[in-house]
């Protein structure tokens, strides 16, 4: 077990800087952000100065050091366009993308195991072929207009919900959220339900493949010759049995709905990371795209450690040895 | 094993292709599928003869015909089936063409992706040891990164263009492929057959192009179809956020983005209708993927 967290530790500490050196590169080779954040009525003498603030007149390689140099120091720089520090201000959105993130699981499993449980244990009935068939349009749908359907039901048409934003916040412990609050929970509704869709079709499809091997287990048969309610077998033998992949799944996917949070907040307008990564992409705020990307990198291999670690403890057939390369 | 073939000399022998279309044609809604598929490329090879109206040429939009709801006609008596957008374009003529890019970013990144991941998985299996164990962690890593994201990244650093995509696409694709035709390379490598050319000392190259690789096309298709589907999905949401095509080339996602803010405002049809195209093109080739896997997958065939 120690082996295998020193080599993990390792090799993240090798991505994460082989990472840094890519993204500053590849950020560094995109357009000019002078040009956009500079006005074009500013003279020689202005825009000197301004390149001289914003460091973007030395060479790259020391820009790249000068970077790394503080990176280390937890320093990634200041953003172009809000002057204020990068990493800051993608922190300050993370608890807003989390919120959104966690709530969207939340929905996919409640939505998504009693579905597959029901689709397992009768996969030849109309309901069972039906979920089916919606999880396979569940994959297929493009999240963002699907997320763009639902303002166009639940926000203009029915005037339920609202469309975009996040709604009143309460600070716990200063960091402001939105589940708190019945505003704000109706802004997230939307779009972590948006969010949730292509998860709610994994799970369904985890699910009811697992409640298909399990019920044909002899412990399943024993405990029906046993004379237990249905109810008891499903909600115990069979749920316990069937969590394992579902929670591997679930949490190796924490990670691409932080990703895919991007698409969705778009979408709602919602306040989070994601948001913040395409607006500075546009904007070519070059520290905050790569303080984005070096948080979510960081995020996802803490998220991919975990699970492992989990893993092997949900699981004692997994033995997480040296040999695993 | 696969199924014998019938003792009766019969001139006809039964090939893996001709199997391969006799249970695929097993399966109603997957011949619905490949219909749909079907539908959907040939109206996009055949946009510029059969839309209406060529939605970029500027000359010839209306901009009195802007903003009509589906069905209407403009005072020169042209109809609009699907509607028009605030510039006048009919918009059943730009989902023809904006049909046209998607399927080209879909299929060709696919196309690109499969070669390369063909080659290093090939040459992964093959060479086996370091090598084999350097390309997987590679491929590990990449796979453990959720493609938006790396495609995100690129396209922030390449900038915006219907090649750019392309290559994008690719470069997030081909660690799939890579995998796939390692593991199936690997377990082809210790049959018979490959043993066989080895005792007649067939050139390596020879052994690995005509003997191996035929043998592990089938997971390949498998993968590369869902992947098709993949692509067109991901490029449609790079160009709904922004980072995709150029206005000048629209593809289906940018026909929906464009159409957003209009929707809110109760014109629909400016972005459910591009949405819906969108959605056939997917299900359809989705719907043909699943029938390939469970025809090509050995462990359900009898």
């Amino acid at each position: 077990m120690l082996v295998f967290l020193i080599r993990r530790l390792a090799q993240s500490a090798i991505v994460i800087a082989v990472m840094s050196v890519l993204v500053f590169a590849g950020i560094f080779a995109i357009g000019n952000p002078i040009d956009v954040l500079i006005s074009p009525e500013a003279d020689e003498i202005e825009r000197a100065a301004a390149i001289a603030r914003l460091g973007l007149d030395r060479p790259m390689h020391e820009q790249f050091l000068s970077f790394a140099g503080n990176a280390l120091s937890g320093d990634l720089g200041t953003s172009f366009v809000h002057g204020v520090p990068a990493i800051g201000l993608v922190l300050e959105r993370f608890p807003a993308t989390l919120e959104l993130a966690l709530l969207a699981m939340i929905i996919a499993v409640v939505i998504g195991i009693p579905l597959g449980i029901w689709a397992g244990l009768k996969p030849d009935s109309a309901a069972g072929r039906i979920i089916m068939a919606g999880s396979i349009l569940g994959f297929s749908l493009p999240t963002f207009w699907v997320g763009m359907l639902l303002i166009m039901a639940f926000a203009v048409s029915l005037g339920w919900l609202p469309a975009s934003g996040r709604g009143a916040t309460v600070d716990v412990f200063g960091v402001p959220f939105s589940f708190l609050t019945l505003n704000g929970l109706k802004h997230m509704f939307l779009p972590a339900l948006n969010l949730a869709l292509f998860k709610v079709s994994l799970v369904i499809r985890l699910a009811r493949a697992g409640t298909r091997e399990v019920a044909l287990q002899d412990y399943v048969r024993f405990a029906r010759a046993k004379g237990l309610s249905p109810a008891r077998i499903v909600g115990v033998h069979i749920l316990k049995n069937i969590m394992i992949p579902v929670v591997t799944v679930l949490g190796l996917e924490f990670g691409s709905v932080i990703a895919f949070s991007v698409v969705t907040e778009s979408v709602f307008a919602w306040p989070g990371m994601g948001k913040l990564l395409i607006d500075s992409i546009l904007l070519l705020d070059r520290p905050v795209v790569v303080a984005y990307l070096l948080v979510t990198v960081l995020l996802f291999i803490v998220i991919n450690l975990v699970v492992d670690l989990l893993y092997s403890l949900l699981d004692p057939r997994i033995r997480l040895g040296g040999a695993k390369a | 094993m696969t199924a014998a073939s019938p003792v009766s000399a019969a001139p006809k022998v039964e090939t893996p292709l001709k199997r391969f279309v006799v249970g695929f044609l097993d399966s109603r809604v997957a011949m619905l599928g490949l219909v749909l598929l079907a539908l959907v490329v040939f109206s996009a090879l055949l946009a510029p003869w059969i839309a209406p109206q060529d939605p970029y040429d500027l000359s010839k939009l209306d901009i009195m015909s802007g903003m009509l709801p589906p069905g209407s006609a403009d005072m020169d008596g042209n109809v609009f089936w699907l509607g028009s957008d605030e510039q006048g374009r009919d918009l059943l003529s730009a989902i023809l063409y904006g049909l046209r890019t998607s399927l080209l970013v879909g299929f060709s990144s696919t196309a690109i992706a499969l070669a390369i991941g063909l080659v290093i998985g090939m040459v992964a299996a093959y060479a086996g040891g370091g090598t084999d164990a350097t390309i997987m962690r590679l491929v590990d890593i990449q796979l453990s990164f959720p493609a938006i994201l790396i495609a995100l990244i690129l396209l922030a650093v390449l900038g915006k263009g219907v090649d750019k995509v392309i290559v994008a696409l690719a470069a997030v694709q081909w660690a799939y492929y890579a995998r796939t035709v390692r593991s199936a390379a690997l377990v082809e490598r210790r049959k018979e057959y490959v043993e066989a050319a080895q005792c007649l000392a067939l050139p390596k190259g020879r052994i690995v192009l005509r003997h191996l690789l035929p043998n592990c096309l089938p997971p390949l298709i498998v993968v590369a179809t869902v992947q098709v589907a993949h692509a067109i999905t991901l490029e449609a949401t790079l160009s709904f956020l922004g980072v995709g095509v150029p206005v000048t080339e629209p593809s289906l996602g940018m026909l929906i983005a464009s159409g957003f803010d209009y929707m809110l405002s109760g014109e629909f049809w400016v972005s459910v209708f591009p949405g819906l195209a969108l959605l056939i093109t997917i299900v359809s080739i989705n719907l043909v993927g699943d029938q390939m896997r469970d025809v090509l997958n050995p462990r359900l065939q009898h």
